[in-house]
């Protein structure tokens, strides 16, 4: 399983680097909606209060165009297909696709909070970086996992563009609320401490654990005919 | 390989009904018949991809009912795609199926020099290649993952005739090593050239058409079995 998910993996990141989607695409547009987003809450002092929240947003919203396009490579030439003939274990298949998806949304949320912090002045407190750190490993892992799931559920139905966001969306909204709370802790704003934010985390710890365990069990049967 | 009036369901709707075919190690069966019949259908049954619902079938000594999942590391299908990544070369490509069963780099270079994709080709994005150039591709992918039934779907489709012979000479290596191939195609002149037995497919049934009995390719045209 971890043999094929390796090679998954690697596939992937190769592929992204070669057609260079997330920089290109991905990470301008997700740029542009923070943007978008300042304009539209105008007030310096709002835009600070939500500015985790936005963040979070984004990194949704640039989800949901990563997964499209992790399993849009697959269905192309008729991969799913191929891997399913071939016998590759379904189970490695969900986690390398997992692990790679997780790597470009690490490199988006890097550019999202540098963002964050210039556009809407966020501070980056030492007391805070631990937690920080482990609420975006922690919301970039469950993320990476909930949309390889239902990635792979939408990539055989006709009409899986406008399907996943209605099925991805309402399931991510834990991650949203817990890495939103969290990040406020760590960042400080409109007075959080630190202390608050470490529940959340495990809200998002649950979230993994759920995920990573339903995931690999489920992602076989959802990519068979 | 061996069905027993097979019948497999897609959705509510029977896509073979009733089957009845063996096929013994290293024959060339040509499937014929026309669109819809069933063909890619029984293609995919053997592939361990379409369930059975009703009667017995075995592939490779694994039962289609039981455990095709043993099934579909020994199988190769090559159906209407190509299952080929479009921004990863040649090369990664074929290393990248290769690897899925373990192949080593040496028998990846090998599957590479079989379907003459070592030289030029060897870095070219998948992308970038004609639609010939990527069924060699594909075919170099079976190759490299060791099958032992090979299934395909229309395998000369978009070849030129080089890429045809090639085609032709790496099937006959094929089932010299040992491999059994299954070929559904509609260029009954071609493909007829280099199966040892021809079957049609007609609304989900299989009839014995022709059989060679002597080099590959004396088939008669009449349709009698030989």
């Amino acid at each position: 399983m971890f043999r094929t998910a390796r090679l998954v993996a690697a596939k992937d990141l190769r592929i992204e680097l070669r057609s260079r989607v997330v920089t290109n695409q991905v990470l301008p547009f997700a740029a542009i909606v923070m943007v978008m987003f300042a304009f539209a809450l105008n007030t310096d002092a709002v835009v600070e209060r939500v500015a985790p929240g936005l963040v979070w947003l984004a990194t949704l919203f640039s989800l949901l165009i990563l997964v499209q396009r992790s399993f849009a490579i697959e269905t192309a030439d008729g991969a799913t297909d191929a891997m399913r003939a071939a016998g590759v274990d379904p189970a490695g298949i969900f986690l390398g696709k997992a692990l790679a998806l997780a790597a470009e949304l690490a490199v988006l949320e890097i550019v999202l909070l540098a963002t964050a912090v210039v556009l809407y002045r966020q501070d980056l407190r030492a007391s805070g970086v631990v937690l920080l750190v482990t609420t975006f490993l922690a919301a970039t892992i469950g993320l990476a996992l909930v949309g390889t799931l239902y990635g792979g559920l939408a990539a055989g139905v006709r009409g899986r563009e406008t399907l996943l966001p209605l099925l991805l969306l309402p399931v991510v909204a834990p991650v949203l609320i817990g890495a939103t709370r969290a990040t406020e802790a760590a960042l400080g704003t409109a007075g959080a401490v630190v202390a608050d934010g470490w529940p959340w985390l495990g809200l998002l710890g649950v979230f993994v654990a759920l995920f990573s365990v339903g995931g690999t069990l489920a992602f076989g049967p959802l990519i068979e005919e | 390989m061996q069905l027993s009036n097979a019948v497999a369901v897609l959705g509510q709707f029977p896509v073979l009904a009733g089957a009845d075919l063996t096929v013994h190690r290293g024959e060339i069966v040509l499937l014929q018949g026309p669109n819809g019949a069933g063909k890619t259908s029984l293609l995919r049954l053997f592939a361990g991809l379409l369930p059975l619902a009703r009667g017995e079938g075995t592939v490779l000594g694994c039962d289609l009912r039981t455990n095709r999942e043993s099934i579909r590391r020994r199988v190769g299908l090559l159906g209407h795609a190509n299952g080929l990544y479009a921004d990863l070369t040649v090369t990664e490509n074929v290393r990248f199926w290769g690897a899925t069963v373990g192949a080593s780099s040496a028998e990846v270079d090998a599957a590479m020099v079989r379907m003459g994709l070592a030289q030029r080709l060897a870095k070219v994005p998948v992308g970038k290649l004609s639609a010939g150039q990527k069924r060699r591709t594909a075919l170099a992918c079976l190759v490299a993952r060791r099958a032992e039934l090979w299934l395909l779907d229309e395998p000369h489709a978009g070849l030129d005739a080089t890429g045809r012979d090639e085609l032709d000479a790496t099937l006959r290596e094929a089932t010299a090593m040992g491999a059994t191939i299954i070929v559904a195609s509609h260029e009954l002149e071609r493909a007829g050239a280099l199966a040892t037995r021809l079957v049609e497919v007609v609304g989900g049934q299989i009839r014995e058409k022709a059989r060679s009995v002597g080099p590959l390719g004396a088939f008669g045209t009449t349709g009698e079995t030989v």
